[in-house]
Order: C-alpha cells, then sequence, then structure tokens
C-alpha cells in the first residue's frame, strides 16, 4: 500500500475548492443508518448531490458525544446489523465508484480496539478511507491510535472546542493532519448553534496556529448557517440535520428511495449555500 | 503473626496511578476534547487537596458529624458459628447516614467541587444509591442537583426516586440504550460536554477518567484503614481473607487498598453472575468479559466480539454495570486480589441467612459477598478471620427480594 495515496486525495480536495474559492461541504451519516442498502445508497449519491467530504460514523452502543439524532442512527445501524467490518467493507465499495472525493471515518475507540488497532488501520487504508476522527481519544492518548495512523499514512483528524485554550491548542493541533475540526459549541451534536461571531473569532485563533484547512461542525443545520460559516472557514459540516431527514423518512413511512433522495435533495440545498456545485472534477 | 513486622512486597500495589492516570495498561483519559481541559482542572484540584490539612480535617470532621464514621466492625459470632470455621467480621458501612458506602465519596467529591467554585452537580445513578448520597451532600451544602437515572431503574426503584426528589435533587429519566446505568452515565456525560464552566461532575464509583479512579479510591480508604485499626485493636492480627462484592467496585477498593501490600491478606472480590456467567446474562465484567474502553477508561467490559457494550443484569440494581473500576483489573490481572461471581440465587440464600442469623437486612449487593463467604468460611480454621464490607442496607430491596421469592405485598 502507498502510504502517502490518503494524504494526497484530502489536499488535492482542498486545493481545488481553494482555487474555486469555496468552502468543503462535510456531510456526516452513519454507516448502516438505517440498514445496509439504504445507507449505501446515500453514501454512493452523496459527491453527485453536493458533498465535498463525507464522513462516515461507525456505529457504537454508547456515543457519549452525541445528542439525541446521532444516537438514534446509532441504533437503528446496529439493530439493522452493522459491524465494523461491513462499515470498512461499504468504505470500499464506496472508493471502487469515487477515487477523489475523501472519505473520513468517524466514532468512538473501543470497536477500533476490540477489532485490532493495527489491522484496523490496514483494513481501512485498503478499503479507502482518508482519516479518522475518534472523539473519545484526546492528545493525551496519542500512543493508541494516533501514531501508528500517522506512521501508516492515514489522516488524523483533531477535534479543538471553545474550551480548548491557546495553551492547550499547540499541543492539540501538534499530531494533527489533513484537516482541524472546530467543534463550534460547548455541547453535544445536533443541538444548539454557535453565534458566528464565535465562530470567526475561533477559526482566526485556530489559523494563527496550523496551516491545515479549518472545518466548523457541531448545530450546523441550514443552507443560512452553512454560507455563513463558510465565510470564515474552510469546510462546514452537517450531520444531525441530514441524520434527520432519514428518521422523518421513517417516521412518515417513506419507502427507500424517497428517503435516499430526500437526503440528497437537503444535501443539494446545503451545497447550494456555497455557491457552485461539486462537479466531481478531477 | 505480628503485624508490626509486616513489611510492604518489593513491588507496591498501592503506587498507581502514574501520573497520566495508568493501573498497569487500565485507566487512563478517553474523553472527548471539549472535556479534556476540565477533567485536568479537576485532577490539578484534587492534587492540591489532597496534600491539604485543611481538606483533609474538612472531610473527617463530616464523615465523623455527619455520616457517622468510624463504622463499628462487628463480629458476626451466629452467622460465624451457623458456618462452622474462620471469624466473621463485617465492616457495618450500611450503618452510614444514607445507608451505604456512597456518601464517603459523595462527601469528598462535594468538598472538592466547593473548592474548584462549581455551583452545580451532576450524577448519574443505578440502583439510587448514588443518587440519594448525591442529593444528599447536594442538600447539606445547598448546590443545585441534576441526577440522570435510567427509565428503566426509575420504575424498579420508586423509592430512591422520591428521596432524591425530597432532598431537593431533579431526576432526569434516561431513555437511551436500554435506559439504566450505562447509559445514565453517557447521560451525564453529555450534560457535563455542555456546562463545563459551572458544573462538577460527581461519579459514583471508581471509574470513568483519571482522577476520579483515583480519587473515589482515596475517599473510599477510609473503610480499610478504620477495619485495619480496628481489626488490630481487636484481634491484634490483620484479616486472612477480605471478601466485597464488586459493582463498579469502590467499597471494595475501599476495603482492599489499605492492604495491598500486606502479603498475608488474601482478598476476593465478588461480581454478579446474575442467571449465570454461561448464561449471558450476568454482569461480572472481570470473569465473563474483555478489556475495552468506555467511560474515560480502559477497563474490562462487557462487550460483543463487534466491540459494542452488552447490557449488564443483576438481581442487584448496585452490580448492574457492564464495567469495573480500572484498578480492578489491573489487581486482577496482576494476581494480587482473586475475583469470584456469584449468582442472584446464592446472594439471595445468603441475603436470607444474613437476616435471621444476624438481624440485619443486608443490601443485595452486599448479599453476594456473603454468598462467597458462605462457600468458604466452613473450610477455614477457627482462628482465620474474614472481614466483609457490609456496604448497604437493604430497606431498599425488599420489594425486589419479595418479588423474587414469590411474595406479593
Amino acid at each position: 500500500m502507498n502510504p502517502d495515496a490518503a494524504n494526497r486525495r484530502l489536499a488535492r480536495r482542498f486545493e481545488r475548492l481553494k482555487r474555486g474559492n469555496r468552502a468543503a461541504l462535510v456531510t456526516f451519516i452513519t454507516a448502516g443508518d438505517p440498514d445496509l442498502e439504504t445507507a449505501t445508497a446515500i453514501l454512493h449519491g452523496l459527491p453527485e448531490a453536493g458533498a465535498d467530504i463525507i464522513e462516515l460514523g461507525m456505529p457504537f452502543s454508547d456515543p457519549m458525544a452525541d445528542g439525541p439524532a446521532i444516537q438514534l442512527a446509532n441504533q437503528r445501524a446496529l439493530k439493522a446489523g452493522i459491524t465494523l467490518r461491513k462499515t470498512l467493507d461499504m468504505v470500499a465499495d464506496f472508493r471502487a465508484r469515487d477515487a477523489h472525493t475523501p472519505l473520513i471515518l468517524m466514532g468512538y475507540y473501543n470497536p477500533i480496539y476490540r477489532y485490532g488497532n493495527q489491522r484496523f488501520i490496514d483494513h481501512a487504508i485498503s478499503a479507502g478511507a482518508d482519516g479518522l476522527i475518534i472523539v473519545d481519544l484526546p492528545p493525551e492518548q496519542d500512543d493508541e491510535l494516533c501514531h501508528p495512523c500517522l506512521t501508516a499514512g492515514l489522516h488524523w483528524i483533531r477535534l479543538t472546542t471553545p474550551t480548548t485554550d491557546a495553551a492547550r491548542l499547540a499541543r492539540v493541533l501538534a499530531n494533527g493532519s489533513g484537516f482541524v475540526y472546530y467543534v463550534s459549541i460547548t455541547g453535544i451534536t445536533g443541538t444548539r448553534s454557535a453565534a458566528n461571531s464565535a465562530v470567526q473569532t475561533a477559526v482566526a485563533r485556530i489559523r494563527e496556529r496550523t496551516d491545515l484547512p479549518v472545518a466548523v461542525g457541531f448545530g450546523v443545520k441550514t443552507a443560512e448557517q452553512v454560507a455563513q460559516i463558510a465565510a470564515a472557514a474552510d469546510a462546514v459540516v452537517v450531520g444531525s440535520a441530514i441524520i434527520e431527514r432519514i428518521a422523518k423518512g421513517l417516521e412518515t413511512k417513506a419507502g427507500k428511495e424517497e428517503i435516499v433522495a430526500g437526503v440528497h435533495g437537503f444535501v443539494g440545498e446545503l451545497a447550494g449555500g456555497l455557491g457552485s456545485k461539486n462537479t466531481q472534477a478531477r | 503473626m505480628n503485624p508490626a513486622n509486616q513489611t510492604a512486597a518489593p513491588e507496591s500495589h498501592r503506587s498507581g496511578p502514574d501520573e497520566r492516570g495508568h493501573f498497569g495498561i487500565f485507566g487512563g483519559r478517553f474523553v472527548a476534547e471539549t472535556l479534556m481541559p476540565l477533567v485536568l482542572e479537576v485532577e490539578r484540584a484534587y492534587r492540591r487537596c489532597r496534600d491539604d490539612a485543611d481538606f483533609k480535617r474538612e472531610f473527617e470532621r463530616y464523615a465523623r458529624d455527619y455520616i457517622g464514621r468510624p463504622s463499628p466492625l462487628y463480629f458476626a459470632e451466629r452467622l460465624s458459628r451457623e458456618l462452622g470455621g474462620a471469624k466473621i467480621y463485617f465492616k457495618r458501612d450500611e450503618l452510614n447516614h444514607t445507608g451505604a458506602h456512597k456518601i464517603n465519596n459523595t462527601l469528598g467529591q462535594i468538598l472538592l467541587a466547593r473548592r474548584m467554585g462549581k455551583t452545580r452537580i451532576i450524577a448519574e445513578t443505578g440502583a439510587g444509591q448514588h443518587g440519594v448520597a448525591t442529593a444528599t451532600v447536594c442538600a447539606l451544602f445547598n448546590l443545585p442537583c441534576v441526577v440522570y437515572m435510567g427509565e428503566t431503574d426509575i420504575e424498579r426503584q420508586a423509592p430512591n426516586v422520591f428521596r432524591m426528589k425530597l432532598l431537593g435533587a431533579e431526576v432526569v429519566p434516561v431513555t437511551s440504550g436500554a435506559a439504566t446505568l450505562k447509559d445514565a452515565m453517557n447521560e451525564a456525560l453529555r450534560d457535563w460536554v455542555a456546562h463545563v464552566d459551572d458544573t462538577f461532575y460527581i461519579i459514583g464509583t471508581a471509574a470513568g477518567p483519571h482522577p476520579y479512579p483515583q480519587m473515589v479510591r482515596d475517599f473510599q480508604t477510609v473503610i480499610g484503614a478504620e477495619a485495619r485499626a480496628q481489626l488490630l485493636e481487636r484481634e491484634n492480627a490483620l484479616p486472612d481473607l477480605l471478601v466485597a462484592c464488586i459493582g463498579g467496585g469502590s467499597n471494595a477498593l475501599g476495603l482492599f487498598h489499605p492492604f495491598l501490600d500486606d502479603p498475608s491478606v488474601r482478598m476476593v472480590g465478588v461480581e454478579a453472575a446474575g442467571h449465570g456467567i454461561d448464561s449471558g446474562r450476568h454482569a461480572a465484567s472481570l470473569c465473563g468479559g474483555q478489556p475495552g474502553v468506555l467511560h474515560g477508561n480502559r477497563t474490562y467490559l462487557l462487550q460483543n466480539e463487534d466491540g459494542q457494550i452488552q447490557e449488564a443484569h443483576s438481581i442487584s440494581a448496585g452490580l448492574d454495570y457492564p464495567g469495573i473500576g480500572p484498578e480492578h483489573a489491573w489487581l486482577f490481572e496482576s494476581g494480587r486480589v482473586e475475583y469470584v461471581a456469584v449468582t442472584d440465587q446464592e446472594a439471595l440464600a445468603a441475603f436470607q441467612l444474613c437476616c435471621r442469623t444476624e438481624g440485619i437486612i443486608p443490601a443485595l449487593e452486599p448479599a453476594h459477598a456473603l454468598a462467597y463467604i458462605t462457600q468458604i468460611a466452613p473450610a477455614m480454621g477457627a482462628d482465620s478471620l474474614i472481614v466483609m464490607n457490609l456496604c448497604g442496607r437493604g430497606d431498599k430491596d425488599v420489594f425486589t427480594v419479595a418479588d423474587a421469592l414469590g411474595v406479593a405485598l
């Protein structure tokens, strides 16, 4: 395997977007939610719908940093039989169809630890994943998975938060790669939204310390919010609002195709907030 | 044996954790970045208090005047005679204010929270004992208290829910997951992430991110320190065997820790085997789980092969947790402490035995410890000494026991 392959895919995407003077839309979905078939159809259509980068959640029984929407998505996916192995298969399947859209795996440490850290890193790279966001591995635990990931050529995407003070920011950024994910609120996913001015100040503070692109997420729900944050950040992450489209579809007993189309339509709206739509450029 | 001649083992079992919160490979600080600065702040504040004579004095004053410490060390003579073997002593932590060992810890943590200037307290609870102990100290110090409790537990522990409300706490039902203790802990962590500025999280057992496992253990070692002095005074000897039940494991650590470097003292932690380890319906993380990472620490967990956490099952709501404190995981692997498991049925039998022979209605949790003692005491010599932590009283369990015995109340 070529350890540089992952690095290049994410960097190229950000370079291209920068040339187009546009921020990236990062869309989060949970692997296997509401079932493997529907989730796969949603995933495959995301780039066409307007996603520049994909964040794929690896389901966990105890998602402590997530709000109700993503908690339920995790439960639905687990109930429908998702496993970490099947999540990696989903990645490989996606990569076979799309060689260019970066895909980041997001989740919690325990399923990876059970799977075996090095085995997981090897399988994630060969499946075509570009990076990891692991919520419960702060810099204090970098010897667990961060160092082996960076050695293997898988991006380690750091979370910084409003509680990360200046002294700590340097440490948080130290082993980060790919991009930096700014969690814009002190809270869980899909709840409150941050004030735009606070986001601008925080992003500026991070930019002083790193050349990595800065993504902003948590509480971003509408195309208007996407457009506002895009003015300050290099990428905008939307998760719970997309997941809620799936939940609403299930609630109204919509068919699978209808749910998939609903999600893609919503992603299109969000991308509209960023101006020109992603067109699968090489 | 002359206890004064006891020397510490070459490698102390009492020196952990290291500066990163590790007991061997267990422990650590596996939390989201939002919480990390706060967890570090708690650690710094705790380190200051640990060395502070004023803090120690304040803790001891409330422990004596409010909790009622020291708790007696009681020779359970009729029970010892009935089992026919070792002399069995009970460390009577069920006589503490609020009826369990839990308040030793909540007192220590709320004193720390006050020194940190925190103005709001949160806690998780399973059986409700830790929730009641937290609500109690919050009333004492006039701090608002929010207790997260699984909806399933709220239904089966209604008296404790009412107690917490009487004490002024808000009890928030948790409906996510299986709506039991682990889900309540998830929800408390979510609350904490959203209220980092003003809120202190009083964790109920010796688990969670560093420094909690160490801090909770330290507050609970008052149990073992007292028991040690009391037995030396009474018998001029150290115990041959210490026995305590294990959910998260704070009462057991509290009893064991002061004796860890006394090689002659054997220690047994008793987990809940529920319907039996082979049934898959149990709460025995060490006897039936594997290492993993949950709620801020690496430890033994009940989980499937995909790393998904599984629900624990025990007749005792206080043992119904799919993990265990990281120091126990380390003591288990190092072999210093032995861990066994007893079933719901065995605990029920011991519960009734204790009522009949000693006139003490124990909580179902220490009834597990007693069940193990009934198996081992008869084979021990008449001069052997057993100390069991009677860590809670059984008033809260009478409905559960009646139900299990087929009695309608």
